[in-house]
């Protein structure tokens, strides 16, 4: 054999080994998203079969006639207003943090450190606090939580990104009469536009599949979609066709607006440690 | 409040160098930025752990209302719990299993697609997925793929076999463990993956065609460049996913909700069943108090040797 050859069979075995893995790692999805399409005699044929014999949606439309898909509606609203509070005001501690050091080292390391809690820990106590503020199952109540949950991670992320941009032209805003708060809003915020964006997509990301926090903390008014997913689950028998349905509802937005993301990943899920 | 506005130098008298550094760094200013976030921080996170010390010397359970202190009485218990230890037992367990096995898993695929392959870019796309899906959601794929009957895993064991097998994954106390890992396997390589194959690519590669001419083995280039050239981005993974793993509470929830009898139960579900299952609110206060002590002591340790910070 000669190098040609063995260059050409090395690179048919690393593909063939590709490609392996990734059906190993795919095919899971594909599963849950094959099911979702299966009318029920399907999904309980012996042996399981792995093509809907046709394509029929269903399992959707019940959820949505039954009113179950307003729960995605709770996630996209707990999610998405969080995000911006977090996102605001962690952005402009970030600043303070980045370019006048509040705080020093200690501050940044500590509010790192309060991410590192497990939630369960967290919540809890929030419970108690909650059960006397009468803020259990209430949007606020929710919001509030997960805002300060990400609120280290818009930190530290927007830290880091603050601190990729010159300091020089902040200055020079400044000498031509920009005010502060002018200077963060046309200068700061343009400049890590890209990082702002990244960040607000992994942070909505965190609070859209959060589970523990929501299942402690709703009942039925506010209940988000991965704790209407558990719902299904039964002693006996498992609603299988809700569940997917369910689980397809709350993953396909994420797998869309995180292809899009790909180049900010790797930095956004090392907690910026990689820069990727 | 509005921040005193910059004054106007002289424009062609003092160029930007002349501005001292105070004046984008005014005092009010940098602290006002600052205040919002430290007070919600402060609110969510010191004054509920002030309401649990509190609690946790009481004796409030679903029946006793009684708000009156019982002294230590939580914390003598807390020691005695054996339930309580076995699930931080089962919590290092899966810490033990699931973080090498990533680890390893994830450095191999990194390697694997470090270099040229055709198709590259769709493989690495489609094995980011895992990541961005809820961990609930996976322990209920999971559970749908380990069903004994209407699941693929039992069918494609029948086909390698060729005889009939009906393994009850998350049910029979030999495979719950093995179930619940593979799930979590699944979820979290392609996170180990996706670090060290950027640290991977970092690594300098004239130093590795130099040792390579020297006549240096694979291993020992492994050994001796990349493995501490990738270190610091490898710490990170590892203390990140060490950290979650010791929360793990989604993905066993959904696949056998710490069973059978408390086999897999972590140390979050047992707070969770203590907690809002049993409501022995006093004793659940001691246990998240020893959870969020023994937890700050490993991260404080952590963030020291580590690099997180730049």
């Amino acid at each position: 054999m000669n190098l040609r050859q063995r260059r050409g069979l090395k690179l048919a075995v690393r593909f063939t080994a590709a490609v392996a893995i990734t059906l190993f790692f795919v095919f899971p999805i594909y599963w849950l998203f094959m099911i979702s399409l299966k009318t029920a005699e399907e999904i309980y044929s012996f042996p399981p079969k792995w093509f809907p014999s046709q394509l029929q949606f269903g399992n959707y439309a019940v959820l949505f006639k039954d009113g179950d898909a307003t729960t995605v509606g709770n996630s996209l609203i707990v999610a998405g207003v969080s995000t911006a509070i977090a996102m605001f005001l962690g952005t402009i501690c970030a600043y303070s943090l980045a370019r006048f050091k509040t705080g020093g080292e200690h501050l940044a390391n500590w509010i790192i450190s309060q991410r590192m809690v497990p939630p369960i820990a967290v919540v809890f106590p929030i419970f108690l606090l909650y059960v006397w503020l009468g803020l259990v199952d209430s949007y606020v109540g929710l919001i509030l939580l997960y805002t300060a949950f990400n609120l280290p991670y818009v930190i530290w992320m927007m830290r880091g990104y603050v601190l990729d941009i010159p300091r020089a032209l902040e200055e020079a805003a400044l000498v031509d009469g920009y005010t502060r708060w002018q200077v963060l809003w046309k200068v700061v915020f343009p400049m890590c536009r890209a990082g702002l964006f990244a960040t607000a997509i992994f942070t909505f990301v965190f609070a859209w599949n959060d589970f523990i926090f929501a299942l402690v903390l709703t009942r039925t008014e506010v209940t988000t979609y991965t704790v209407q997913v558990t719902h299904y689950f039964g002693g006996q028998s498992n609603f299988w066709a809700k569940i997917s349905a369910m689980s397809v509802l709350g993953t396909l937005p994420i797998f869309i607006i995180v292809g899009f993301m790909q180049r900010y990943l790797v930095r956004g899920i090392s907690l910026g440690a990689v820069k990727g | 409040m509005r921040p005193t506005s910059p004054t106007r130098h002289g424009d062609a008298v003092s160029p930007p160098a002349g501005i001292p550094r105070a004046s984008l760094a005014d005092r009010n200013f940098k602290h006002l930025l600052v205040a919002p976030s430290i007070f919600v921080l402060l609110l969510l996170g010191i004054f509920p752990l002030v309401y649990l010390v509190v609690v946790s010397f009481q004796g409030i359970t679903m029946m006793e209302t009684d708000t009156g202190f019982i002294g230590a009485r939580n914390f003598v218990h807390l020691l005695h719990d054996q339930r309580l230890w076995d699930a931080l037992v089962h919590t290092l367990i899966f810490i033990a299993i699931a973080l090498p096995v990533e680890l390893i898993l994830g450095l191999a695929m990194a390697q694997l697609f470090l270099d040229k392959l055709p198709g590259r870019q769709v493989f690495i796309a489609l094995l980011v997925l895992p990541v961005v899906v809820s961990p609930i959601v996976s322990g209920a794929t999971w559970s749908l793929m380990f069903d004994v009957r209407y699941g693929p895993i039992t069918q494609i064991l029948t086909w390698i076999s060729g005889r009939d097998v009906a393994l009850l994954w998350t049910i029979n106390p030999i495979l719950v463990y093995p179930s619940i890992i593979i799930a979590e396997v699944w979820q979290w390589t392609p996170f180990m993956f996706l670090l060290l194959l950027a640290a991977l690519a970092n690594v300098d590669k004239s130093q590795l065609e130099a040792a390579s001419i020297d006549g240096a083995g694979h291993w020992r280039i492994f050994f001796k460049i990349v493995l501490p050239a990738i270190w610091p981005v490898m710490a990170i993974a590892i203390l990140i996913r060490g950290l979650d793993l010791f929360r793990l509470f989604d993905i066993v929830w959904a696949l056998t909700r710490g069973g059978p009898g408390t086999m897999t139960e972590t140390i979050s579900i047992f707070t969770y069943v203590k907690g809002f299952q049993q409501f022995e609110t006093s004793y659940t206060a001691a246990v998240a108090l020893l959870i969020i002590v023994l937890l700050s002591i490993v991260v404080l340790a952590a963030l020291k040797r580590v690099e997180l910070a730049r």
